[in-house]
């Protein structure tokens, strides 16, 4: 391993990394209000669309991010919708992560308790303010976990927008490769790279999992 | 309005090559399952050992393949050992040992949570009866820890399945890289052909990865 080397390629992979974690960041905040706004149609059950949501969730969660990807860059244009790259990865990673989100969150709104809601009511709120005060915050409290894990899978999942032609970690990675055949130490780059995104967001989100397991209600 | 490119999928045998894409991504992914499964109940048992140094490199091999993403461990492995010992892998191959590598820690985590979830009242009552600790394994804990086990591997499958996408990124020619070919090809003749070729290939993956997920969940329903 050559250490000048590494140093060399240092500001490239720095470039990409905010690349990529600007990218995640957005992508992951439109996936979190997707996947809200999905959760709480499923949850009252509105009509028509319920419907839409179903579909969008399934379709999403049984399809590669790759294969998405592909989709909304290479396909669209064809029938004259044109989308950047930076744009595509953001919408892409949102739109699959709104459905993953949406699960999440719905089975956090499931497992609140009936009576949750009955004794709101009983000490006079009304429908709105039992949603707001009552059953959001537990529903969130309760899908913790299941958001932590989408995040870490988000982060994740970037690594192929190399082949819609972003310069993230694995396109300069192959990139360098394929110039100067510093194999190793590009490998080597590429690997701690990927640590310093993920592995704060990790411990982060096991420290945010551990402070919110307080707010566990009823039984 | 121009053909949307449906039409190119029915000339000659390119559907036919579509769907052969698309077996190999599903080998693939079933050869690691396989493979996950068998070395996952070992690792699983092995994550409940008392030992604690045994536990900890358990717990950081599962860290170490939560955090990675499986490109960058295609890309590790598929180039990296090319350098480092010489070997000369073939893509299918390193696919299989990273998507192996991913699986037996998650198939391991899983039994390990089933094998904790199994209430020590369930141990006891056996023992109560008069069952030996075989018996007790394979009549009382082995089928409730099977049960809540196949339901939750069956969903690791659909990731491995949709994971296996990255393999072209590794040169393995897989539906997508099939669906560009064919696209290529007919650039001439037919230059909207990405949109219904690719729109295709969404369904597909749709259609094998739907009712799979779909099975697990009744599954896990059925015998909560």
């Amino acid at each position: 391993m050559d250490i000048d080397v590494i140093i060399s390629y240092l500001p490239l992979y720095k470039e990409a990394l905010l690349l990529t974690a600007g990218i995640g960041w957005q992508g992951i905040a439109l996936a979190f209000l997707l996947g809200l706004l999905c959760a709480v149609i499923t949850h009252l059950r509105v009509p028509v669309l319920r419907g839409f949501v179903a579909v969008y969730v399934e379709l999403f969660r049984n399809t590669p991010l790759l294969v998405q990807l592909f989709f909304l860059y290479f396909a669209l244009p064809k029938i004259g919708i044109h989308i950047s790259p930076t744009v595509c990865g953001t919408m892409g990673l949102g739109l699959l992560g709104g459905a993953y989100m949406a699960e999440a969150l719905r089975s956090g709104l499931e497992a609140i308790p009936a009576i949750q809601s009955e004794s709101a009511q009983s000490l006079g709120m009304t429908g709105m303010q039992t949603f707001r005060h009552i059953i959001l915050p537990e529903a969130l409290s309760s899908s913790v976990p299941g958001i932590v894990a989408n995040v870490v899978f988000l982060l994740k999942e970037t690594s192929v927008f190399s082949t819609i032609s972003l310069m993230d970690l694995m396109f300069t990675a192959k990139d360098l490769i394929g110039m100067y055949a510093k194999t190793i130490e590009c490998l080597t780059l590429l690997v701690v790279f990927y640590l310093i995104m993920l592995l704060p967001v990790s411990v982060l989100g096991s420290l945010v999992e551990r402070r919110v397991r307080h707010a566990e209600f009823g039984d | 309005m121009q053909s949307l490119g449906i039409d190119v999928l029915f000339k000659g045998t390119n559907f036919i090559r579509l769907l052969g894409g698309l077996w190999v991504a599903v080998r693939i992914s079933l050869i690691s399952v396989a493979l996950s499964i068998l070395l996952g109940l070992v690792v699983g048992v092995l994550m409940t050992s008392r030992s604690k140094i045994l536990r900890a490199l358990f717990r950081i091999y599962l860290e170490i393949v939560r955090i990675m993403p499986q490109m960058v461990l295609l890309f590790v492995v598929y180039f990296g050992t090319t350098r480092v010992f010489g070997w000369n892998l073939a893509a299918e191959t390193s696919a299989v040992i990273v998507f192996t590598f991913w699986g037996v820690a998650e198939m391991g985590d899983l039994v390990r949570g089933a094998l904790i979830s199994i209430p020590k009242i369930q141990y006891e009552s056996a023992e109560a009866l008069g069952l030996v600790p075989t018996q007790t394994y394979r009549y009382v804990i082995l089928p409730q820890t099977v049960r809540r086990l196949i339901p939750l591997s069956i969903n690791l499958v659909t990731r491995m399945i949709k994971t296996t996408s990255l393999v072209m990124m590794i040169g393995i020619v897989e539906v997508l890289k099939v669906a560009q070919q064919i696209i290529e090809a007919n650039r001439r003749v037919s230059p909207n052909a990405a949109f219904g070729v690719f729109a295709v290939v969404f369904l597909l993956y749709f259609l094998i990865c739907w009712p799979i997920g779909r099975l697990a969940a009744y599954l896990e329903k059925r015998w909560a």
